[in-house]
């Protein structure tokens, strides 16, 4: 049983370790082992050379990493909090994502940007945006969310291993939960990237989710259960590219669906997942898709967020809704 | 660049023209300033601990930089701070209550900036500089006899944002002020690999007019600035001052320094603390008379007993709260969501 945490340093490690290609590098991500301590004691066992402390600048972070890349580096970069990755926007969204295309894929960047995302650690503004839509819209870019220590390290390794640029979310409460990490490769366990998982079978009601929202849409569940429901939830895992088969076998067989992320709904990629449910599921639907998520305002202070991020009871409240139509 | 000091210390005061308007009443007043910040900034940091603040970012070990940088300026000039800049604001009437709220989570920022003319603190890095130059750029165009002095770390200066605004302030000739306390460290990334050359030379390659100061040294600071101040005032362009200085607790009460930095360079600069060096100045004056030792020990205690009562008083905010002000005129869908989970919340009750 490994943390989120370790189960990500360990990846980081096994980068490091596999490919001298690979570099770690973000602010205080050396000495001090970053402040959620993911990359603990990876500079003292690779070097300042390879696990890099560097300057204050998050353009600066992603933009050094496109050139190392293009010099045959594959640098994995770290965003110190989801609200703190805008100054890199523009090499993330106009550079990163487009150099393949532009070059007529005679270039490849393969950069990792990981960005601790979301809520629920009471936290000061700016700590706890779940901002995965505006990359996800992004062509060009890969999006991956590890909601477990299972997916924290074999997904990441898929994701350095990846020659395409990776957007890598974290759900930073999620940090310091346990849960079983796959020893090796070819265990059943591990999935590849692009895939959906359903991490519990149900027949009612599918609860499509990702990042921080798993875990509350699994205690929605096994609510649910208490009282006759049976849910099915689905983690999305890779939001760009969307397992859409995967989503549109499981809604055929329930008929019922409802997507949960923290992020707030309007805009959010739950309106996507709606869009296409609705499109290619539109005769086995018995119901509206329904989206639970944040509201469309700033992310609130600390002691608002358990009204902002949605909970077992917004969940089944929208389970209730459409089991009703 | 020689780092400007009037202050040794030992607490001696030097024999310059920038010190003619030094005495009992200039010291005392900035004494009492720094003792009833630092006294907030201890308070703070054991309500954090208790667990009546989600989180603090101490200001002890600056008091100096602060209070010395705003008691040069006039109240009618603006100031845009960082987050750690709770002396300076302090000095600008900001109370316990409005200073903590932000900390504790029931608002996202404490205080009406255009009553204290001091901005919300800002916890992106650097992005406060060019809303300062900006503001300045408007002040110039009001014909305004205002100076806008913003405070920024030495790690922010990194920031792409930072180097736009020095670049443009002078381009512009904007009426401002950059203040950096460099305090060392960046969290744990000290100022040696944060930059190649010192910003005070960096800044003067920006063509601002730039001072090095000792930020421990409160008379010093105060000195600069006014002078910085002044000639920003008079038209002679944007200025920046780098105040060296020592952050003396973690980054933050998340932080544990002691993972990247050494104890000896804490007690090297626990030796240079700016209360202690400037009370040595009083008490060889015989400025520090009992009278005014004895009130300032009663107003601090006075002072942390009201943090205390309130910080624990401040209120959860109602859900509602959450939904205000997000647009200057609340549109259909806003309302409606709104509406939507009072209902909502409501449908629990009984
Ligand atoms: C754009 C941005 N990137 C990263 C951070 C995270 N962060 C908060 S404070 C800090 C260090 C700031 O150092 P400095 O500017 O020297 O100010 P100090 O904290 O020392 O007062 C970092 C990296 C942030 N707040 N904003």
């Amino acid at each position: 049983m490994l943390t989120l945490s370790q189960a990500i340093n360990r990846a980081l490690r096994h980068g490091l370790e596999s490919d001298p290609k690979v570099l770690v590098m973000g602010q205080d991500v050396g000495r001090s082992g970053g402040v959620f301590r993911v990359t603990d004691g990876l500079q003292k066992d690779f070097g300042a050379d390879r696990v890099v402390d560097t300057p204050l600048a998050e353009a600066g972070i992603v933009g050094t990493a496109i050139g190392l890349a293009m010099r045959g580096y594959r640098p994995v970069c770290e965003i110190q909090f989801d609200g703190f990755v805008y100054p890199a926007f523009n090499q993330i969204t106009s550079q990163l994502a487009k150099l393949h295309a532009r070059s007529g894929g005679r270039i490849t960047v393969p950069v990792v940007v990981r960005i601790p995302v979301s809520g629920g650690i009471g936290a000061v503004e700016h700590h706890s945006e779940s901002n995965e839509a505006y990359f996800a819209h992004t062509a060009g870019l890969r999006v991956m969310v590890a909601a477990t220590p299972q997916d924290g390290h074999w997904m990441l390794r898929q994701a350095i291993e990846s020659d395409d640029p990776v957007i890598f979310f974290e759900p930073k409460c999620r940090y310091w939960s346990k849960g079983e990490v796959a020893e090796t490769a070819d265990d059943p366990l591990v999935l590849p990237a692009e895939v959906a998982r359903t991490v519990r079978p149900g027949t009612d009601v599918t609860l499509l989710t990702w990042g921080s929202m798993v875990e509350t849409c699994l205690a929605a569940a096994a609510a649910a259960d208490g009282e006759g429901r049976s849910l099915e939830v689905v983690d999305l895992r890779s939001l760009s590219p969307i397992d859409t088969d995967a989503l549109v076998a499981a809604v055929a067989r329930t008929g019922r669906a409802v997507v949960v992320h923290e992020a707030p709904t309007f805009g959010g990629l739950g309106s996507e997942v709606a869009a296409m449910l609705s499109e290619r599921c539109f005769t086995s639907l018995e119901s509206p898709v329904l989206r639970v998520g944040g509201f469309n305002v700033p992310y609130p202070a600390a002691r608002l967020e358990g009204h902002y991020r949605p909970d077992l009871d917004r969940v089944l409240d929208a389970v209730d809704r459409v089991l009703a139509w | 660049m020689e780092t400007f000091q009037l202050v040794s210390p030992e607490g001696v005061l030097a024999d310059d023209p920038a010190a003619a308007d030094v005495d009992g009443d200039l010291c005392r007043g900035l004494y009492r300033d720094m003792v009833l910040a630092r006294r907030l900034d201890a308070e703070a940091y054991s309500l954090q601990r208790q667990g009546e603040l989600g989180l603090w970012l101490q200001s002890w070990g600056q008091e100096a930089a602060q209070v010395g940088s705003i008691r040069a300026i006039r109240d009618t000039d603006w100031v845009f701070p960082s987050y750690r800049d709770h002396a300076a604001a302090m000095c600008r009437g900001i109370g316990p209550e409005e200073l903590l709220a932000q900390w504790r989570g029931v608002r996202q920022s404490g205080w009406d900036p255009a009553r204290h003319r001091f901005h919300l603190y800002t916890l992106v890095l650097a992005a406060q500089l060019p809303h300062a130059v900006g503001y300045a750029m408007g002040v110039q165009r009001d014909g305004a006899d205002e100076v806008v002095m913003t405070y920024f770390g030495d790690g922010s200066s990194s920031e792409g944002e930072a180097n736009e605004a020095f670049n443009w302030a002078v381009t512009m000739a904007a009426p401002v002020l950059f203040f950096c306390q460099n305090n060392g460290w960046a969290i744990s990334t000290p100022t040696s690999a944060q930059y190649g050359a010192p910003l005070h030379r960096r800044a003067a390659g920006f063509g601002l007019a730039t001072q090095l100061v000792d930020g421990n040294d409160v008379l010093a600071v105060r000195a600069a600035t006014a002078r910085a101040a002044a000639a920003v005032r008079a038209g002679e362009g944007p200025a920046l001052i780098e105040a060296v200085t020592y952050r003396m607790a973690g980054h933050s009460t998340s932080d544990d320094p002691t993972r990247y930095r050494s104890g000896a360079e804490l007690d090297h600069w626990a030796t240079l603390d700016p209360l202690e060096r400037l009370r040595r100045l009083l008490d060889d004056r015989g400025w520090a008379t009992p009278g005014f030792v004895e009130e300032l020990e009663t107003e601090a205690t006075e002072l942390a007993a009201e943090v205390r009562r309130v910080c624990r008083a401040m209120p959860d905010p109602d859900a509602d709260a959450m939904f205000a002000h997000t647009l200057a005129v609340e549109t259909r869908s806003q309302a409606a969501e709104r509406a939507g989970y009072a209902a909502y919340t409501a449908s629990f009750v009984d």
